[in-house]
């Protein structure tokens, strides 16, 4: 199960990627495997302000419906629009074309509460 | 992924594909009224529609050809867990064929069928004895659809009491059924899930950390869909109470409690049945599914309209409810249900009504017990009507819980639930109801012991399977994104 150093995780199994003030937000590769084959990805609108921890939208696998949580507070700047044709990306490259937003950083420092990889493969194996 | 679909089995066509220009079913008399021209009168209908153009033998060979591929308990062990597909005994279907039931009409006046309203009073009084509660009601023809209608005479209780507002939340386990937050949802309600301890029963905690004068109700499974009795669920009852909400029982594992102990004794205020599960009305197939529901007295002014009351002993209909929530279905839920229902329960009787649950109990033990070395329990301690088992140590040989129930199509066993409860890893849920016998239950885990042998020996042949059916495994992803179960002409043209 691929978890990248450079990233930052959650116990609900989201990733966010950080760049200055920006980050993307996708689903880990182990969510995706838990989930199987994903069928649809509901996304917000761009402008959406989000608090941490608050429920975006849901991915849907041939298993089941799962929300999805906004690891950090902010504002949503892009959402991947390819997933509304190719959801299956999300399963094939979790990290990379299946990322699921990108937003705004409302505060830097709600950063400092999400995991290191370490800290989720440790979270995993609770 | 491929379909794999075998050459060996004859892959039946569609009744389009077997059609021949001008061939008919039925040669109709003269005609002794005006001729209508009907292509001219409704269109071209073969044409436009395609319909196809087969004999009568060649229609009735189709259909017949198709119900033998077909699967059900009368073919099969049908071990769906969560969905008690036990056997439905013939008599039910003889008492619902009596012409007395089968040809009365729903516009009657009441009047006209006093033994049709005191068949379901007789049903009312026997739940009403079965599951501990004040009233029965029978207009919901669906499970979830009872539900529902508990949380609406839930909400129509808080807001005669001016809380209405402020209890807005209704609070669900994580391990709950679908259609419990579904249900809240469409009542208007937010949702909040409470989690699962690790031993399996509700995490006090969190609860009493969630409750508070904004909480509407909880909706709980008893037995849980970790297939657990909530050891908690009398001190759960005292928790929310207290704080004025109201507990729902979703009694979708009614099974397990029959005619040993009742929800309306451990506290609860409403709950709903499966009569199309627990008491053996039609299932597979559609039902048509009956989603009754008990209550305690203090819901009881919101029941549905009209409601069936006995007066001086006597089955009414009674329409004047003002407080009602209205109708929740047409005329009066699915009447012959009823009457296999009731059927079922005094083919029982009140002394033998625990063989239900103690025989369903005893079953799904017995498979626990049998496979706990393969596929060992979610929770280890004692489970109820069904098991809950994991997969997840096949998982490093590329096996899901999927590729074992598929493989288990193979050995001619209908699958368990999969993936079902949410929060168990490579989930196999399964319930073998009490109508199976020890032969069964050793025939289907010796199958599985045999699978999860193969998990180990040759994974291949599990991601292959199931090989011995007309379709092999069907690429469900595309299922739900390229819906397409339009047959289409041109394929014909193309086939040909």
């Amino acid at each position: 199960m691929s978890v990248p150093a450079d990233l930052k995780y959650t116990k609900s199994h989201e990733w966010v990627k950080v760049e200055g003030d920006t980050v993307t937000i996708g689903i880990t590769d182990h969510a995706q495997s838990e989930l199987g084959d994903i069928v649809f990805v509901d996304l917000p609108t761009v402008g959406r302000a989000l608090g941490a921890s608050d429920s975006f939208g849901t991915v849907e696998s041939v298993k089941t419906v799962s929300d999805i949580y906004a690891p950090v507070g902010g504002e949503v700047v892009a959402v991947n629009e390819t997933l509304g044709a190719q959801s299956e990306l999300v399963n094939s490259d979790p990290y990379g074309e299946g990322w699921l937003v990108k937003m705004k950083l409302a505060d830097a420092g709600e950063l400092d509460g999400l995991l290191s990889a370490e800290g989720y493969e440790a979270s995993l194996n609770d | 992924m491929p379909n794999l679909r075998t050459k060996s089995v004859r892959i039946p066509t569609l009744i389009f594909e077997k059609s021949q220009p001008g061939r008919i079913g039925v040669n109709l008399p003269q005609e002794d009224t005006p001729k209508v021209n009907i292509n001219e009168a409704i269109g071209n209908t073969r044409e436009t529609f395609h319909f196809p153009e087969v004999s009568e033998l060649e229609v009735m060979r189709h259909f017949v050809n198709l119900s033998h591929i077909n699967y059900g308990i009368e073919t099969g062990f049908y071990p769906l867990g969560s969905c008690t597909m036990k056997y439905n005994p013939r008599i039910n279907e003889a008492t619902a064929s009596f012409t007395g039931f089968r040809n009365i009409h729903p516009m009657q006046p009441d009047y006209t069928v006093p033994g049709a309203l005191e068949v379901l009073a007789s049903v009312y009084d026997i739940l009403k004895e079965v599951t501990g509660f004040d009233e029965i009601a029978m207009q919901p023809v669906a499970g979830a659809h009872g539900e529902m209608t508990c949380l609406m005479l839930i909400k129509a209780y808080h807001d005669s009491r001016g809380e209405g507002d402020k209890r807005r939340i209704v609070l669900v386990p994580d391990s709950a059924h679908g259609t419990n937050p579904a249900s809240a949802a469409r009542c208007g309600y937010d949702v909040k899930t409470i989690p699962t301890s690790p031993d399996g029963d509700c995490d006090m905690e969190a609860l009493a950390a969630a409750l508070d004068d904004t909480v509407a109700a909880f909706m709980v499974t008893n037995p849980s869909t970790l297939a657990l009795f909530e050891r908690n669920i009398s001190k759960i009852c005292e928790m929310v109470h207290a704080v004025g909400g109201q507990v729902f029982c979703d009694g979708a594992n009614m099974n397990a409690m029959v005619g040993t102990t009742r929800p309306g004794d451990h506290g609860f205020d409403c709950m709903h049945l499966n009569l199309h599960k627990t008491f053996s009305t039609p299932h597979g197939g559609g039902g048509p599914g009956c989603g009754a529901i008990g209550l305690q007295k203090h819901l009881e002014p919101f029941t549905p309209s009209p409601a069936l009351i006995r007066v001086n002993g006597k089955a009414t209909l009674d329409h004047n409810r003002p407080q009602s929530i209205g109708r929740v279905s047409s005329f009066y839920g699915q009447f012959l249900m009823a009457v296999r229902a009731l059927t079922y329960l005094l083919a029982y009787g009140k002394e033998r009504m625990s063989d239900i649950s103690r025989y369903s109990v005893l079953n799904a033990n017995y498979v626990r017990a049998r496979l706990k070395d393969v596929l060992p329990p979610a929770h280890d301690r004692p489970c109820m009507h069904e098991c809950v088992l994991t997969a997840k140590k096949y998982k490093q040989n590329g096996v899901r819980a999927l590729d074992i129930s598929k493989r288990l199509i193979d050995y001619g066993f209908h699958p368990p639930t999969n993936y079902f409860p949410l929060i168990v890893p490579e989930c196999l849920m399964i319930e073998p109801t009490e109508t199976e016998s020890k032969q069964t239950l050793d025939e289907f885990c010796d199958a599985l012991i045999k699978i999860c042998h193969e998990a180990e020996t040759n994974p291949d042949i599990l991601h292959e399977a199931p090989s011995t059916q007309v379709v092999g495994r069907l690429d469900e992803a595309k299922a739900v994104k390229n819906l397409d179960v339009r047959w289409r002409p041109s394929t014909i043209t193309e086939s040909v």
